[in-house]
């Protein structure tokens, strides 16, 4: 039956990269490099205001201090940042009344990536602020939520708009000292989104954003902030694919989310850039600085994550719940396959009292791949009755692949409960003989149960995300059945 | 300013490596000369522990670190009487009994002593001159000096400690009851250095107690390699019970072959820092280590437990279980590490970690990791830090039993899950009823010196009570 089992299991590694293509479009490029010229090429093409290059230019000095880390469980070689290019944007930057002007291969990406950018797509109720290679290129949805006062637009075009709002809250949550891909980041960062949803408002629709990178050789750095005033409510998903790149391509991104008093954000997120070849050629490094900020009482926010693309994957999404009875959740799976390296987990800082925190991992490994679940659970000495459950659930899919559990719990006074339990297991025979004998075949058996195993988390999604998650598993697990 | 007392003390020891290389030299093996100039080595590149290392990022020795210490480079209690000034307490416990007064072995008895049945016991020092074969064979071996630092420090400078050797298939029946004690004047510096080898299905109970007879500050840096051959059976306890003002660090390194059988104790009633450092190689098949250990502080005192089990082969079994108890502004580490390696196929590894807060000041800090390479495996954490559970606490209320009994009788039962794992009857009777004097409050200075005080001239234990 091993037998058996290690067939299915190159064939699953054998699954070929669904979303792998390659779309041609004329771009405008910062030559390779980095210094400070860089710095203020990036600044002056976007024609920001003073403050802005001022942060850029101190994120950048404190930058040049640092050294890069490497205390994570992965492998790879030294990264030269003076190889890569910081700025690359389209080079047509067209006005759109209508979708016909819009570059019509770029609408052909959009397509095969199934963002619903025409009015057939719109009655989904999604509204999408599309990130093709840093510069926002399409918006919907605006009116439905300008009627609400919801400001939902790219960074750059906030930075216009709405400066005081970015300055007053931009790097309160991850400051650009904070670590060394967040200097960075901070540096360079070329475009994200901004999402402001005011005091009392419901967000009616999912804000969704997708992100893309497309030119080779583009470290792509975007940056989010969403600000949830008092008793407002937003979903926000993010998902991205990558096409099919030989080099490496560096992705660090910052996500700052700020919840005050009965606030609530939903953020989730399916990541799936190339995670390069069956032999750990090319494939993205995703390097992640998240962060969520529940500033008053009572509010909330929850991370999702499917975490199935990435070379390396090193992102640890953590929230500093600082008003009292604020509530944060993290839900994760994490999914590596062939040469695949994952590093990810959280971080609960509890500093209010009566605040609560769970945190949900699923690790699945299969092929030569390393997965690596680190978090930490901190309570502070006011954090009285804090309570916080952490599960950490590995599976194995072979015998040429790890699964690491690095938990880190201070606890700070006497009052808090915190629990952590984790446990790591091959796929059990008795399921698998159960579903055999039920006439499934060995791989929908596999399937079906890592399925099952990751539904938790799973369920956690929203609708429409978690149809693409339970197909991203499939094309990573399933391989040709898929 | 901080960093400044490590590397004094750096230099001061670098120092005194090469000024009193003769005496610490001594008669040792030419093996082991090169063991200890390849450690030595190691620790003039690397130093002391920082805080920037992972495994000591809440340990910090930097403090400790800032006294004059006094270093002793030969043996000055050969012929001390220690019985004048210590005796083991425990009652009924018939054991074959080491003393080393300040990281010397004391002369009770002849320096080596050969048991009728083959077992070796007795000083290492004397073990390297008469036994140099058997010790060249065994010594650092197991012994990691380019991970742990302060093990390096003590290979640098090992002179003497308690050597056992075990010969294939015998069964000691008397359990080996080292007792160190820690009696000087003056600040003191102390690695002593234990090497005990179980050969081929041997059995060994080891009972090993730190003691401080002074409140003066020391510190001891000892390192204790274990080997157990083929089917060899370990079962080793260690007993904490310092001085407020003693620093203590502890180096253990086992080494398991073939269905070797290892448990491991580790009590800490008192200490005011205290690291244990547990490293374990499972380099055989079908073999079982247990790790267990309990620890209960206050005021500002310090533990932190190290642990770092390696299965290497396959169809092995481990499990630890440590348990604590923190008041006042006491914190605790734990950091327990299982690595299951490719080979290691039906490796089956348990590591759970309890703390109960009864203060907001104690703190506690656990990181229960696990790192696996191989597929066929069961291996589970789990941690918790919290306090006493309310609805048993509501139950007993409930039952008539005042608040105070009922949270006496919760954490007395807190802590039997380790102390019950202690096989020697006698031994187990007298840490419950220690365990449960200490946390009664009730322990006098007298009683918490745990295993002494049948008091015979207390003038010479210079206690000053107002201390406490």
């Amino acid at each position: 039956m091993s037998d058996k089992n290690n067939q299915i299991l190159e064939e699953i590694g054998g699954s070929d990269y669904k979303y792998g293509f390659y779309t041609d479009i004329e771009m405008d490029q910062a030559p390779p490099g980095l210094t400070e010229d860089t710095v203020r090429f990036i600044s002056a093409k976007k024609n920001e205001p003073d403050f802005m290059l001022a942060f850029r230019l101190r994120a950048f000095r404190h930058w040049k201090t640092l050294k890069e880390p490497d205390w994570a469980h992965v492998e790879y070689p030294p990264i030269n940042y003076q190889d890569l290019i910081y700025y690359s944007a389209p080079r047509k930057r067209p006005k759109y009344d209508s979708l016909d002007e819009v570059d019509p291969e770029l609408l052909e990406t959009f397509e095969k990536l199934g963002i619903p950018l025409d009015e057939q797509k719109m009655l989904a109720g999604v509204a999408v602020d599309a990130v093709m290679d840093s510069v926002s290129v399409g918006s919907t949805f605006k009116k439905t939520l300008a009627e609400h006062g919801i400001i939902f637009c790219s960074f750059s075009e906030a930075l216009q708009k709405h400066p005081g709002l970015i300055k007053k809250h931009m790097g309160t949550v991850v400051p650009y000292t904070d670590n060394y891909f967040a200097a960075l980041n901070s540096a360079v960062f070329s475009d994200g989104s901004f999402a402001y949803i005011p005091k009392g408002v419901k967000c009616p629709l999912e804000l969704s954003t997708y992100f893309r990178i497309n030119a080779a050789k583009t470290g792509q750095f975007e940056r989010t902030l969403i600000v949830a005033e008092e008793g407002s409510y937003v979903s926000y998903m993010e998902g991205c694919t990558a096409p099919i790149r030989d080099e490496n391509q560096l992705h660090a991104a910052i996500v700052e989310i700020i919840a005050h008093k009965d606030a609530e954000v939903k953020y989730s997120t399916v990541q799936n850039w190339w995670p390069g070849d069956k032999e750990g050629k090319g494939g993205v490094y995703n390097f992640v600085t998240k962060r969520g900020i529940c500033e008053g009482d009572n509010a909330k926010i929850s991370w999702t994550q499917v975490e199935t693309g990435s070379a390396i994957t090193w992102k640890y999404p953590s929230l500093i719940l600082k008003g009292n009875n604020s509530t944060g959740e993290f839900y994760s799976v994490a999914v590596t396959n062939n040469r695949q390296q994952a590093d990810t987990g959280t971080k609960m800082i509890h500093l209010g009292k009566n605040t609560k925190s769970t945190i949900i991992s699923k690790g699945i490994s299969g092929g030569r791949s390393n997965n690596s679940y680190r978090g930490l659970v901190k309570t502070g000495r006011k954090a009285e009755n804090a309570r916080n459950f952490s599960q950490c659930d590995s599976l194995l899919l072979g015998d040429q692949c790890g699964a690491h559990t690095f938990p880190y719990i201070d606890v700070g006074n006497r009052s808090s409960i915190v629990e952590h339990e984790a446990t790591t297991s091959k796929i059990s025979e008795d399921q698998l003989f159960y579903c055999l004998q039920r006439g499934i075949d060995m791989e929908g058996a596999i399937g079906l149960i890592v399925n099952g195993y990751a539904k938790e988390v799973l369920s956690k999604l929203p609708m429409e995300f978690a149809v693409e998650a339970q197909k991203l598993l499939s094309v990573n697990l399933e391989g040709s059945v898929g | 300013m901080e960093t400044t007392h490590t590397t004094l003390m750096k230099e001061k020891l670098l120092e005194l490596y090469h000024k009193e290389q003769e005496a610490i030299r001594g008669n040792a093996t030419p093996m082991v000369n090169r063991i200890r100039q390849h450690a030595f080595s190691r620790f003039r590149d690397n130093g002391f522990p920082s805080i920037k290392q992972e495994s000591w990022r809440f340990t910090d020795l930097t403090p400790l670190l800032n006294t004059e210490f006094v270093f002793d480079f030969s043996n000055q209690s050969r012929s001390m009487d220690v019985d004048k000034i210590f005796t083991c307490d425990v009652y009924d416990l018939d054991t074959f009994s080491i003393t080393l007064l300040n990281g010397w072995f004391v002369y009770k008895h002849a320096p080596l002593t050969r048991l009728s049945n083959g077992t070796i016991i007795g000083s290492l020092a004397k073990a390297m001159e008469v036994y140099p074969d058997l010790v060249d064979q065994y010594i650092g071996k197991a012994v990691k000096t380019e991970q742990y630092r302060m093990a390096a420090l003590n290979t640098a400078f090992l002179q003497d400690g308690l050597f056992i050797y075990v010969p294939e298939g015998v069964n000691v029946d008397k359990p080996v009851q080292l007792i160190n004690i820690v009696n000087a004047e003056n600040p003191v510096f102390l690695q002593p250095r234990h090497l005990i080898i179980a050969d081929k299905g041997a059995k060994l109970t080891l009972v090993h107690c730190d003691h401080s007879l002074t409140h003066k500050v020391s510190f001891t840096n000892t390192l204790m390699e274990v080997y157990a051959e083929e089917n060899a059976t370990v079962d080793h306890y260690k007993i904490q019970n310092k001085g407020r003002n003693s620093a203590l660090v502890t180096n253990s390194f086992f080494h398991q072959k073939k269905g070797s059988r290892l448990q491991s104790n580790i009590i800490t009633l008192n200490g005011g820092f205290t690291k244990n450092i547990v490293d374990v190689s499972i380099d055989g098949t079908n073999c079982n280590s247990e790790h267990y250990g309990l620890y209960l502080v206050d005021s500002n005192q310090h533990v932190d437990n190290q642990l770092n089990i390696n299965h290497l082969k396959a169809k092995s079994h481990s499990n630890q279980l440590y348990k604590g108890i923190l008041d006042d502004e006491a914190t605790a580490v734990f950091s327990g590490k299982v690595l299951v390696s490719r080979h290691a196929q039906q490796t089956e590894a348990h590591q759970n970690n309890n703390n109960i807060l009864l203060t907001d000041d104690a703190k506690a800090n656990t990181q229960p990791h696990l790192e696996i390479y191989a597929d066929d495996v069961k291996c589970s954490h789990g941690a918790t830090v919290g306090q006493l559970d309310p609805e048993a606490m509501f139950y007993m209320r409930s039952r008539g039993l005042c608040e105070r009994t009922a949270r006496q009788m919760m954490m007395i039962a807190f802590a039997s899950e380790v102390v019950q794992k202690i096989s020697i009857e006698a031994l187990q009777k007298r840490i419950h009823s220690m365990v449960e004097k200490r946390l009664r409050g009730e322990l006098t200075i007298c009683e918490q010196c745990v295993l002494h005080c049948n008091s015979k001239e207390p003038t010479t234990f210079n206690i000053d009570l107002s201390k406490l």
